[in-house]
């Protein structure tokens, strides 16, 4: 049996351990995870302007301390926007748990490779600017046996995700796209 | 005519009683003196420095979800860099963006469409096309127009711009 990390399923194993967790997935990882977890009313779905996921999570985690932001951030984006690992470390978010859906590859853009697909180590570079503690996961039973643990850790940190896209999540552009679905996710976050 | 400068106490009084909490930016020469390095002790804000000016729009744009106000405090520059990020929160997720933006190298007194600078002569029409307000802050009294640009902003849940006109 293969023990490459299919996406969906890891995000199944996720889907069971989030309660009342943000949840700031970005583009292919965004239309999976609604797909998973449609009814998560604490879902950001970031899209839009690609690479900036991780630092709508941050102003999430800053401005709602009492909330867990978990982002789900992909490889061609956060290579757009790689500042932010600075910017992030440097907030000291406890709140913070940044996941990299490394795939390497431009999925949503005709699956290019990402420029250093086979020598960028990101959970280094995590570490380099600073995050409070980074790993790299590549096998399901390594995510499986970890994830309850990360999402109790103090954060920030940093989890690169080795894995594959399975099979093609559906597209719900109009959903995920909706200016409904931001009403919903102010209307459960401010709720009570 | 150039009058009176504008001064950065009157900015910061009129900052802080829009209700504004957080302080995103990346620093601008134009603003550092008068009103960046005051921030840095101004027990009415939290700063939130950034590397790039982008990853302020977004955290500007998504505090607003948790009933947050906070203020982009960059360099024109920074905002030109940034269209992308302001086009999709601010202008199609409709998320209110409250920037203030140095105009570098402007000169007081000449309206930012005439200035030498290309890159100050552009901001005005960018924002325009994006149906952005903005107001220059440059003459002592400007700063009346801060309030009511934040407010309108979280009312209406769209971006407003602040364009500092000369180096305070």
């Amino acid at each position: 049996m293969s023990k490459t990390m299919r996406r969906d399923l890891c995000f199944k194993i996720l889907a069971k351990h989030i309660r009342d967790q943000i949840i700031v997935p970005v583009y292919q990882s965004a239309q999976e995870w609604h797909g998973i977890a449609p009814d998560h009313a604490l879902t950001y779905y970031s899209i839009g302007a690609m690479g900036q996921a991780s630092s709508c999570a941050l102003g999430l985690a800053i401005a709602r301390p009492d909330k867990r932001v978990v982002v789900l951030d992909g490889d061609g984006s956060l290579l757009m926007n790689l500042g932010t690992l600075v910017t992030i470390a440097n907030q000291k978010p406890a709140n913070l748990l940044h996941f990299l859906c490394q795939n390497g590859e431009y999925e949503a853009n005709g699956s290019h490779p990402i420029p250093g697909r086979d020598q960028v180590d990101f959970a280094a570079m995590a570490r380099a600017a600073g995050y409070r503690r980074t790993d790299t996961i590549a096998t399901l039973d390594d995510f499986e046996a970890k994830i309850a643990g990360l999402l109790a850790e103090p954060g920030p940190v940093f989890v690169a995700l080795k894995l594959v896209a399975g099979p093609p999540p559906s597209q719900d552009y109009a959903f995920i796209h909706g200016a409904p679905t931001r009403a919903a996710f102010k209307a459960a976050l401010n709720k009570g | 005519m150039s009058g009176e400068p504008i001064t950065g106490p009157a900015i910061l009084d009129q900052i802080a009683a829009s209700g504004i909490d957080y302080i995103v930016s990346v620093p601008d020469i134009t603003t550092s003196a008068a009103l960046l390095w005051p921030i840095v002790e101004d027990k009415r804000f939290r700063l939130i420095r950034v590397c790039k000016e982008d990853e302020g729009v977004s955290i500007c744009a998504v505090m607003s979800m948790a009933e947050k106000r906070a203020l982009l405090f960059i360099q024109y520059t920074g905002l030109l860099d940034s269209i992308n990020a302001l086009r999709s929160a601010g202008c199609e997720y409709k998320m209110p963006v409250c920037i203030m933006a140095g105009l570098l190298a402007k000169e007081p007194g000449v309206p930012p469409k005439q200035a030498k600078m290309l890159g100050i002569r552009i901001v005005e029409p960018i924002l325009e096309a994006m149906l952005i307000p903005h107001a220059l802050m440059e003459d002592a009294g400007d700063e009346r127009h801060i309030r009511p640009a934040i407010d309108t902003a979280y009312a209406n849940s769209y971006p407003t711009t602040l364009l500092i006109g000369r180096q305070m």
